[in-house]
């Protein structure tokens, strides 16, 4: 009965005026044999036990913000986050909302939403931004959907990087296995020929072999910006190689490095998606973040998810409204052009409000923080013996090759409470003695100074 | 092509709000003030590194300038402007709006929760991973099946990954002809939409007049091209169905598998286990059902249970047992992979925090006998407003519900409509009930109490509804014209359809007819 408020005598009464007796005889329509069945689960805990037991729990972790020095990124970071926005996000107001589908009583969601969109805009350098997609992964596999749209199913070729996030390929791929598409461009073959150690020489991928990838049958190329390396291109003839083929390009942004280089927007890409993770949501082992989603206006109708428009109200107030709902599946059903239905309302409002208080300025000190630390970490592991840095251009994450198998090197900064990088052999089996090393305002000097030191131990052992 | 975004930061001078509009709530652009900071990062502590080539750099950052105080005002007062379960009742259908407890929000955000990262070394995760394996055994045990996926994110990505996993399950055994899968009228609307996006056919099967699932138009669609059906039981009409074993027998025999729709298990905690009763495959919402809040629009969780014949299917990575442990170790837990994965559905592993833990909290509060009391007590409300307003209004369905009703939101000659009564009850602060769904019904309002409303509040509700009917017929423009006591008023939905005014300036060249 925890959060039950009814007394027997009121449950009683209600039961009277139903015209039953028990509980029990309002379950006549369940098949008999199976009803009421004994579940074993432990015994119900006060709320005192239960605090107690996810306390410890928790503490079986070793986290990031005491326990252990982190240089894990690969998609998700550790960044600081001002203490405003939880203090926004524990309103009722908000947490306990539904759907704003009441306009007149969810204005608060609404506008927030509706602000969120117009941060999203300005920070991609986009036109449009829709109320979010569940992660990064996810609104990739989106920007497919609305590819395959706009070309009404005609083309079916989607050309990926083998730089883009390699779950965010894998999501993409278990998205499309129903549509008969073709995902090509991050095949092993690929992958050997231009992953071979060192990196530094190469190219994300090869602009121009990828441009050759691209026919008159695809609808869709995705690159990573900066890529699943850390370095930054420009990308702007790689578009206009898709566009010379019709094609239409997504670019997967990490929302803090824009706040420093050029947009996709400025490129001339026609999708920017991305993971919000690194706008003020903890890592929370890996979810809930939210997924963003920006476009051009040509192409807001086939665009998936939630839209928050500006209207009046009757009293001629400015005001907010759901819109474009018909493309949606509650109206649409089997020809909407995306089921999604519920997305990351309140990690959307998280992402605006850290936007909101770090402003310009903020973000600004974030990302430069980022850029001074993670080129502070190159440059001085690159003086350690049998270490290597790429030195393309990066933004705060990088390439290390490792005298031994990035899992051994893991392995003993583990020893030392250090979270070390993403072993990249998981996924490039060329790059086995790889780590990607991840650098954020988090990290002090004297932690990368550790991070150095005890790299060294390990090729002097 | 981009020039729109450097004279965003200018603030409300590039704001092109309706001239005539009255603006309640600037937006954040507007409050905007260059030179204001609300959060200050620490100055570098490492030397100066060369900066990178001046033509990737990004020439201007058009982001609002504010100071913390301006920011929390700004905040608060919308805030204000949402109705919410924290403030008052509401009953909307199909949605489980139960009270979020509070215990939730702090076990959520406990440091060892909120800081650990997706790709840590296992050993160093183990109290999370414990917690996953040990609420993907609990939502086995709850809805009887042998396998769960934590990894959806929503109801609807759950639907997805379950349709992926028949359509596996069927290409595995050779059955390429099964293209066709069948959905109720009743159904929700993502459970077409999800079906569409496997370029499957939908086959709509009509209910019959007591709300079943009409069981000759099923036999008629039943033959070996039917991947499977999508059923809500209860159903959107919030009615169990009386043949429910007839439908599942009917969907078996032609080689078809079972997808029960997990929007409405609030109704069957401890009642009853859908895998009991032959469900192949169904989504949880943890976000209704295990009182994960709905955040004004998410984050959902959408966990999805698999009988044994579809283990094999269901998407990586699953939590498991990497090492047994024993009397005086715990187990080592890690991360498996299905021997015939449809892959990967989201990046990492699943709204882990806001999600696991808060349902994780919910289910061990509550155990067995409560978890069984929360379906009970939701059907005991949903049938106590059903039998004090079946006088007032249409029920057309009539008989015991379970944890939802609809009814017609309608008069004999009165023009006022469903919208206008759900409108209405705003003005006595409350929520309305989801109106005009299912399609099936005319102007219905369908209404879910959930558990944790006392009867006053059910008893405030049904003589609102009751005053209302009468105003419909003594005074209809009150209807009409409601809300007249929220700040705001209906909305002007065709204009923002038209102008399509989505961010907080336009775009240079922005074409208003487009």
């Amino acid at each position: 009965m925890t959060y039950i408020p009814t007394s027997p005598r009121e449950r009683d009464a209600m039961l009277k005026v139903i015209g039953v007796k028990s509980l029990d005889d309002l379950f006549d329509a369940i098949p008999a044999k199976h009803r009421f069945p004994k579940l074993d689960l432990p015994p119900a805990l006060t709320e005192m036990e239960a605090y107690a037991e996810l306390s410890d729990l928790a503490q079986s972790n070793e986290n990031v913000r005491g326990d252990l020095i982190s240089f894990l990124g690969a998609g998700m970071y550790n960044h600081y986050i001002p203490s405003v926005i939880d203090h926004m996000l524990r309103r009722g107001e908000f947490y306990t909302a539904y759907t704003p589908y009441q306009p007149e009583i969810s204005q608060g969601t609404l506008q927030a939403i509706f602000e969120y969109q117009s941060l999203m805009s300005a920070l991609t350098g986009m036109d449009v931004s829709n109320a979010s997609h569940y992660d990064g992964a996810t609104a990739t596999a989106e920007a497919v959907n609305l590819a395959y749209a706009q070309f009404r199913g005609k083309r079916k070729r989607v050309v990926v990087s083998p730089s883009v996030h390699p779950q965010y390929r894998a999501v993409l791929r278990t998205y499309t296995q129903g549509m008969g598409i073709e995902v090509t461009g991050d095949d092993d073959q690929l992958q050997t020929a231009n992953y071979q150690s060192p990196i530094s020489s190469l190219e994300p991928f090869d602009e121009l072999r990828t441009a050759s990838l691209i026919s008159e049958d695809t609808c869709l190329v995705i690159v990573q910006y900066p890529d699943f390396f850390g370095r930054v291109y420009d990308y702007t003839k790689l578009i206009e190689a898709s566009h010379a083929k019709g094609a239409l390009l997504c670019v997967v942004a990490n929302p803090t490095a824009l706040a420093m280089f050029k947009t996709p927007g400025d490129m001339g890409a026609d999708i920017v998606v991305g993971d919000g993770q690194p706008l003020g949501i903890p890592m929370w082992y890996g979810g809930p973040s939210v997924g963003f989603f920006t476009t051009r206006k040509q192409y807001v109708h086939k665009m998936a998810g939630r839209l928050i428009g500006e209207t009046v109200d009757n009293k001629g107030q400015r005001a907010y409204v759901l819109t474009l709902t018909a493309r949606e599946q509650h109206i649409k059903r089997e020809r909407a052009t995306s089921n999604i239905c519920t997305n990351q309302g309140l990690l959307a409002l998280a992402t605006a409000i850290y936007l909101s208080v770090l402003g310009k300025t903020g973000l600004q000190q974030v990302a430069n923080l980022c850029y001074q630390k993670a080129h502070y970490a190159a440059r001085e592991l690159n003086k350690v013996k049998g270490y290597k840095v790429s030195s393309e251009t990066f933004f705060h994450e990088f390439v290390l090759e490792c005298p031994k198998p990035a899992s051994e090197i893991n392995a003993h900064l583990l020893e030392h409470g250090i979270l070390g990088g993403y072993d990249l052999g998981q996924d490039y089996p060329s790059l086995a003695n790889h780590l990607l090393i991840a650098v954020t305002e988090m990290n002090s000097k004297e932690e990368i100074d550790t991070l150095v030191e005890v790299l060294s131990e390990v090729n002097h052992e | 092509m981009n020039n729109f975004a450097s004279t965003a930061g200018q603030t409300s001078t590039a704001h092109r709000a309706p001239l005539s509009a009255k603006i309640v709530e600037p937006t954040i652009f507007d409050l905007s003030s260059p030179g204001r900071i609300g959060v200050t990062m620490p100055a570098s502590d490492v030397p100066e590194a060369d900066p990178p080539p001046q033509h990737l750099l990004r020439p201007e950052l058009p982001l609002p300038e504010l100071a913390e105080v301006d920011v929390v005002r700004h905040y608060m007062h919308l805030s204000k402007f949402n109705y919410s379960v924290d403030s008052g009742y509401y009953p909307l259908g199909s949605c489980t709006m139960k009270y979020n407890p509070k215990i939730n929000e702090d076990t959520c955000r406990l440091p060892g929760f909120l800081f650990t990262h997706p790709l840590q070394p296992i050993e160093t995760v183990q109290g999370n991973l414990a917690l996953m394996y040990r609420l993907q055994e609990w939502l086995k045990e709850i809805a009887g099946f042998a396998g769960v996926t934590l990894q959806p994110a929503a109801g609807a990505h759950g639907e997805f990954t379950g349709v992926l996993m028949m359509r596996a399950y069927h290409k595995s055994r050779g059955d390429h002809q099964r293209t066709k899968m069948l959905i109720p009228d009743a159904a929700h609307g993502t459970n077409p939409a999800s079906v569409g996006m496997m370029g499957m056919t939908v086959v709509t099967i009509p209910s019959d007049e007591r709300g079943n699932v009409d069981l000759e138009a099923l036999e008629a669609a039943c033959d070996d091209t039917v991947v499977g059906m999508m059923l809500t039981n209860p159903n959107t009409l919030g009615l169990f169905d009386e043949h429910i074993e007839k439908v599942i027998e009917l969907v078996h025999g032609c080689g078809g598998l079972m997808y029960g729709d997990g929007a409405n298990l609030n109704a069957l905690l401890g009642i009853v286990r859908p895998g009991d009763l032959g469900f192949d495959v169904m989504h949880f919402n943890l976000h209704k059902t295990f009182s994960v809040p709905h955040g004004g629009g998410g984050p959902g969780v959408g966990p999805v249970g698999v009988a044994a014949h579809l283990a094999d299917f269901l998407p990586e990575p699953l939590v498991g047992i990497i090492e047994e442990g024993d009397d005086n170790t715990p187990p080592l837990y890690g991360f498996i992979k299905p021997a015939r994965t449809i892959g990967r559905m989201k990046a990492f592993n699943g709204h882990f925090g806001g999600g696991f833990v808060r349902s994780f909290t919910y289910i061990a509060m509550h155990g067995p006998d409560g978890l069984k009391d929360i379906a009970q007590y939701a059907v005991l409300n949903a049938n106590y407003l059903q039998a004090r307003l079946r006088d007032t209004y249409h029920v057309p369905f009539d008989r015991i519900c379970m944890h939802e009703f609809v009814a017609e939101g309608q008069f004999e000659g009165s023009d006022v409509r469903a919208l206008d009564i759900a409108k209405r009850l705003m003005d006595y602060n409350f929520h309305p009930p989801t109106n005009y769904f299912p399609l099936i019904v005319h102007e219905a309002l369908m209404i879910e109490p959930t558990e944790t409303e006392n009867k006053d509040t059910l008893d405030s509700f049904a003589e609102a509804l009751i005053k209302i009917a009468e105003e419909a017929k003594s005074q209809p423009d009150l209807l009409h014209n409601a809300p007249s006591t929220t700040q705001f008023g209906r909305m002007d939905e065709v204009k923002a359809a038209r102008e399509l005014v989505l961010c907080c300036w336009l775009p240079e060249g922005y074409d208003l007819e487009m």
